[in-house]
């Protein structure tokens, strides 16, 4: 396995000189076929190029590239003959001039734009925010709700779930441990959305099925939501089921939250408040509430929630 | 008991209107009216609770400058997503790649957790991070993997400071960043200076996670088939910069020993 040089695209932060850097690896273009990526968006959100910037090559001294260089040159030679009959595609180095482009621009219109800012970003950070949100490319949080740099610690995983306590140790109770107990948070948001792929499969989900899945394995963290989906909205039809079950999950998971000890610990205290919110991108719409600790303690026995502090914006 | 409120009256009637005209059953006609009421109260969403206020600011300025500015682009993504990105990245509050890179809603199906590890392949222990692979690389069919690493790691950090001999500090994020002790034993078998150690294993996690990424059965199949890329990224932002390169498997011509 040959783990290539790599492309460091870096500015110098001198505001006098914009250049821009790029080392480029001296060996193949990639033989996978790559697409472009989609031309649709970009058209839409185009972005302007720094026409200062200039290209250099210069050495890059990090470890990665001393690794690269050892590698004995007839490895290479091998590579470029045997790749001689693939037909060459431009989708990788594409690729890399694309990711360039973005970086460069962000770097520029916002990274430059508030240096402070992200100078002390770079010390620490302070978010108050804990968002739980769904893996799905339509749903990033920064996107729709408008989250900067430093303010909202973000997981995201298929289907927003949230397991609970005593199913053990995972990446998203990890993220909360950290979230909660070293960034000390004051709020925790769990957002759901529609069309969601994950709530449609456990919805789907046979109950003896292939446990080869790993999808399976997964959504079935949202199983009690869908009990309670079936228990009181079966007659509806499976779409409607499948928007209904994306909240029940949703509060499900906000229950779940409340059986990591230290979690609980702080809502009691009021120091910290847990929120579900429902992205709808087909009419483009979001409700978000916050669960009402008290009240839903009464509740608890049947998984109840109780609710306040609802807002719907359309 | 005291009769029947005037509120609870209209309500009945109007779950009645809405069984009628638009043919909607008594759980989605009171979900309608629900969602009418809330409709009704939102007109003044003003929140005393600045957190809440920013993402209700946030969200307004997405519908106003993105979602309605261009309505062919959201409705066609309504009906489907086909991104050709999976990333995963960091949960840390300061490296969102929509940010960073500029990614537009439709382009990457993302994974965000501490320290942006890909565990290997274990069906029974990490079921998560499987059920997103296996969502993006069978189901939606994507075309690059990218790992995005970044500087500052608290995650890394935990996993640098691990103790030896096994105690835990933290339940859950000790669990989890262990994932990446076979990249600290190679940083610290490589006798990286101590001041450069926290970034060569921010860079060397990365490499782990993509080595990981190929004992996925479906990742390894659509490599050989030329249709997926894993690629590495790692952003510092404590001096701006972004660096980008691939994980490439070749396998030489055979010596031929007659």
């Amino acid at each position: 396995m040959a783990i290539l040089p790599s492309i460091s695209v870096s500015l110098d932060l001198d505001p006098q000189r914009h250049t821009a850097v790029l080392l480029r690896t001296p060996t193949i273009s990639t033989p996978f076929g790559l697409h472009r990526i989609s031309v649709k968006p970009q058209k839409i959100f185009g972005f302007k190029m720094d026409s200062r910037e200039i290209e250099q090559t210069r050495m890059s001294s990090s470890t990665l590239t001393t690794k690269a260089s050892r590698e004995p040159s007839g490895l290479t030679q091998e590579l470029d003959s045997k790749l001689q009959a693939v037909p060459e595609s431009e989708s990788g180095c594409d690729l890399f001039k694309d990711m360039k482009h973005r970086f460069l621009s962000f770097k520029k219109n916002k990274y430059m734009e508030h240096i402070e800012h992200y100078e002390k970003l770079a010390q620490s950070q302070a978010p108050k925010f804990m968002v739980i949100a769904c893996a799905d490319s339509r749903v990033c949080p920064s996107a729709i709700l408008g989250f900067q740099p430093g303010e909202a610690f973000t997981v995201r995983n298929v289907a927003n779930l949230v397991p609970p306590f005593e199913s053990g140790p995972s990446e998203t109770n990890a993220a909360l441990e950290f979230a909660v107990n070293s960034l000390e948070v004051e709020n925790v948001l769990v957002i759901g959305h529609s069309c969601c792929g994950g709530i449609r499969a456990l919805m789907s989900m046979e109950e003896e099925g292939d446990s080869s899945s790993f999808i399976r394995n997964w959504v079935v963290v949202g199983k009690n939501a869908k009990a309670s989906t079936k228990a009181v909205a079966s007659n509806l039809s499976f779409d409607q089921q499948c928007k209904h079950c994306e909240k029940e999950s949703i509060n499900r998971s906000l229950l779940n939250l409340l059986t990591y000890p230290w979690i609980e610990e702080r809502v009691r205290k009021g120091i910290l408040s847990i929120h579900g919110g429902y992205y709808d991108f087909v009419d483009c719409t979001f409700e978000k509430w916050t669960l009402d600790y008290e009240e839903s303690n009464l509740k608890e026995a049947n998984g109840g929630i109780s609710v306040k502090d609802q807002l719907f914006w359309c | 008991m005291a009769g029947v409120s005037v509120s609870e009256v209209a309500i009945q009637g109007l779950k009645k209107l809405l069984s009628e005209k638009e043919d909607l059953d008594d759980v989605a006609a009171g979900a309608k009216i629900e969602k009418l009421t809330l409709e009704l109260q939102g007109q003044k969403s003003h929140s005393s609770d600045p957190a809440v206020q920013a993402i209700t600011d946030g969200f307004t300025d997405f519908k106003i400058n993105h979602f309605e500015k261009y309505p062919d682009f959201y409705n066609e993504l309504a009906e489907g997503q086909s991104p050709k990105f999976l990333v995963f990245a960091c949960s840390d509050s300061r490296v969102s790649p929509t940010f960073i890179l500029n990614f537009k809603p439709g382009e990457a199906f993302m994974v965000r957790n501490i320290a942006n590890l890909v565990p290997p392949f274990n069906q029974i222990r990490y079921s998560g991070v499987g059920a997103a692979i296996e969502y993006a690389v069978s189901v939606l069919g994507v075309e690059n993997i990218l790992v995005i690493g970044h500087s500052r790691c608290g995650g890394i950090k935990r996993l640098m400071e691990l103790p030896g001999d096994g105690s835990v500090h933290f339940d859950f994020v000790d669990d989890w960043v262990q994932i990446g002790l076979p990249a600290k034993s190679k940083v610290v078998a490589q006798g990286v200076p101590a001041d450069q150690q926290l970034e060569a294993l921010e860079k060397e996690a990365v490499n782990l996670s993509l080595v990981n990424l190929q004992t996925y059965p479906y990742v390894k199949e659509k490599i050989s088939e030329k249709k997926l890329a894993l690629r590495g990224g790692y952003y510092n932002f404590v001096n701006g910069s972004f660096e980008l390169w691939e994980l490439k498997t070749c396998i030489s011509p055979p010596i031929i020993i007659e």
